[in-house]
């Protein structure tokens, strides 16, 4: 591993997967600071709420929790995307993973960072929240590890330290190249981040004996974030959320939109960075399936609990049933089944329509589907418990609103920005399955494709008008 | 041994009068949110009358029943408390530490009785209604949860007076505001834990209830009201 086997297409590698980091177009530029502008505006709605009072946002009694636990339980399973699929996908060792995992992983530890934020937005006293952190303290407490929060915050913390290392540690021999090839403060800021990557043996013996074992542990970590987070609701005398599916009910939704979401952000990768040579349609095909399958998974959950509920026919259960099914929330409820299923399921399942335009209509979908998913599972049991003297309704501000805006901008505009600052599609990886590929000479894969004539140097460097040193002892 | 206290609702009795409403309002320093925030669904009320209707027009009867923290054994509100701000105290009620709640509305969500007020934004009282404030209870602060106490200010109180006076707690001497101020007597309370109060003598009672007691809340508060179940028992 660490001489270069195939020098030929490695430059061309090389060329295409650094110019997005070598580079940044006006374009880039105009997206940032759209992005930005509704991050800012997000902020502000934010800083509005903390200086008036949570009264600002649309929750009462006796929904307490509206939109912002809806969005933190959606960007939790957003999360599950990335480093889950991704890890199973190592482990099972699937060549068509490999320009496929770091986008993944990516996406779990931005949406982790913004799902996290909302149990803090939501509280109705913010500036304590660090009350929750175990540390001796004047109050003498520690927190209450009876609580699901509590619990929470130890999954997701955890699961945000091991997927982010999950994520760089992969990175690092794609630092070590990018401070090889280019020049000024990148080779600099590379320099610092690439942690001393020299390519000896030793050091890649370590790093595949770390991202192996990470790879293995962070799959349970996973899982249980999501477990933990259904419990949330479970663990309350609350109709409908007071149930045992909870908890695999969640955690194959959470794969199901996180699927989906990892495909949306591939076809805009794919799209503006130009990558359709190493984002090849199997790719697409093979995660179209998984979304499928999850789509079918789902769809199982939902008939398996509803079916449940309306056979049990507890009166406090039925009513939320009800609420549902054909009361004010039917619209919601019957967009979500389309949305999950009816539209997703042909466009995956029928071979001629899942083309990359196929799935990514159906993961567009899925992603507003899981969205509503999350906001039905919350809103109805609460404005629906036990006594009806205190039933009520719950209707979002546009503090809730903005803020939700805020957060799919947020998540844009962070893998916009990593994408311009780290090799989006791990080069390193790349080349070590070309190799494999070439020893073993099976065309599956994306790489095939990549490889241009036997021409070699001379064909690239015609391509490469970019500004990146191409130096001649290639490292890898 | 330490008291348990509880309470007995005697629908009976209860004329729906919203007497305890307000005694409880006065008593506890609850905030008045307006009638804009009121129609949100965010006014605070520790003590609530429901009504039920029963029959058809024109025969219609009209069921009151006042609804507080029912201070359960087995709280649901309790353990969800990520910082201890809902615990169980040893006298059996469940405390509401107003300065450890951070606001995460969880124990609102866990309750099924639907009790837990939130203050949504910062009290205020119009001049001069703020010199009726009671120095025995502490006003709630923006992001807070607050609920029915069993007017835990007064219990403290008369504990120390029998202390004080070397005696023990009479039945029925510390009394909730509600509790004072009922005028048809519908409410009782006292210490459970002592066979002969009254409120023990009313909890044992065939026409005593809980409310969703299916739910395991165990709860302390005893609803009394005769029913064809139970008509020949009493």
């Amino acid at each position: 591993m660490t001489t270069t086997p195939d020098q030929i297409n490695h430059d061309l590698i090389n060329h295409d997967l650094l110019r997005p980091v070598a580079r940044a177009s006006a374009r880039f530029f105009l997206v940032v600071a759209m992005l930005g502008l509704v991050v800012l505006a997000g902020l502000s709605a934010w800083g509005y709420q903390l200086y008036s009072g949570i009264g600002v946002a649309g929750i009462r009694r006796p929904v307490f929790w509206g939109f912002y636990i809806t969005n933190f339980v959606f960007w939790i399973g957003i999360s599950h995307a990335g480093t889950l699929i991704s890890a199973i996908l190592r482990l099972a060792n699937a060549g068509w993973r490999r320009p496929v995992t770091r986008c993944a992983e990516v996406i779990t530890v931005f949406a982790l960072c913004i799902g996290a934020m909302f149990p803090v937005i939501h509280l109705g006293r913010p500036w304590v929240a660090f009350w929750l952190v175990p540390y001796p303290n004047e109050r003498g407490l520690w927190p209450n590890y009876r609580s699901p929060l509590v619990w929470d915050f130890f999954a997701i913390n955890t699961y945000l330290i091991g997927s982010a290392t999950f994520l760089i540690l992969p990175i690092i021999p794609d630092f070590a190249l990018c401070r090889d090839k280019f020049s000024g403060w990148r080779k600099t800021f590379y320099g610092v981040l690439a942690l001393g990557w020299r390519g000896t043996q030793r050091q890649w013996h370590r790093l595949e004996t770390a991202m192996h074992i990470m790879a293995i542990v962070i799959i349970p970590v996973a899982v249980s974030v999501h477990t933990i987070v259904s419990w949330d609701f479970a663990m309350t005398p609350v109709p409908i959320w007071h149930s045992t599916i909870f908890a695999p009910y969640f955690v194959a939704g959470a794969i199901f939109s996180g699927i989906a979401a990892l495909i949306v952000a591939m076809v805009f990768l794919r799209h503006f960075l130009h990558l359709e040579e190493y984002l090849p349609t199997v790719c697409f095909e093979n995660l179209g399936k998984l979304l499928l399958l999850m789509s079918l998974l789902w769809v199982y959950f939902v008939f398996a609990e509803r079916l449940t509920i309306w056979y049990g026919n507890q009166p406090a259960e039925v009513a939320v049933l009800w609420l549902t099914q054909n009361g004010p929330y039917r619209y919601l409820f019957w967009t979500m089944v389309a949305c999950n299923f009816l539209i997703p399921f042909p466009l995956l399942a029928i071979k001629k329509l899942r083309t990359i335009t196929g799935i990514f209509v159906a993961s567009i979908t899925v992603v507003v589907g899981m969205w509503l998913e999350r906001y039905l599972i919350i809103v109805p049991s609460l404005s629906r418990k036990f006594l009806p003297y205190a039933w009520g309704t719950y209707r979002p501000t546009w503090v809730e609103i903005t803020i939700t805006a805020a957060t799919f901008a947020a998540m844009a505009l962070l893998y916009v920005v990593f994408a311009k600052l780290v090799p989006i599609i791990s080069i390193w990886e790349l080349k070590v399955g070309m190799r494999e590929e070439s020893e073993s000479s099976s065309s599956v894969g994306a790489v095939s494709r990549v490889r241009p004539t036997r021409s070699g140097r001379g064909e690239h460097e015609t391509l490469a008008g970019v500004g990146f040193k191409n130096s001649q002892g290639v490292k890898l | 041994m330490a008291h348990r206290w509880g309470m007995a609702v005697d629908l009976d009795r209860c004329t729906g009068c919203e007497a305890c409403v307000i005694a409880c309002r006065a008593e506890n320093n609850i905030p008045t949110v307006g009638e804009e925030q009121a129609q949100k669904g965010r006014a605070i009320h520790w003590m609530r009358v429901e009504r039920y209707y029963e029959g058809e027009f024109p025969d219609v009867r009209v069921k009151f029943q006042p609804v507080l923290c029912q201070q359960c054994d087995n709280a649901p509100c309790e353990p969800v408390c990520p910082t201890y701000a809902s615990y169980h105290t040893n006298e059996g009620l469940n405390g509401q530490v107003y300065n450890r709640c951070i606001g995460t509305r969880y124990c609102a969500n866990a309750c099924p009785y639907t009790v837990r007020f939130f203050n949504f934004f910062n009290p205020a009282w119009d001049k001069p209604l703020h010199l009726q404030l009671n120095p025995d209870v502490s006003v709630r602060q923006v992001g807070i949860m607050e609920k029915c106490t069993f007017c835990v200010q007064r219990i403290k109180s008369a504990e120390i007076r029998a202390k004080e006076e070397k005696r023990e707690l009479k039945d029925g001497e510390p009394a909730p505001a509600c509790v004072q101020t009922c005028p048809p007597r519908a409410l009782v309370f006292g210490d459970l834990n002592d066979p002969e109060s009254e409120v023990s003598r009313l909890a044992r009672s065939h026409r005593g209830v809980k409310l969703l007691g299916e739910l395991g809340t165990q709860p302390k508060v005893t609803y009394l009201q005769r029913n064809e179940w139970n008509d020949n028992n009493t």
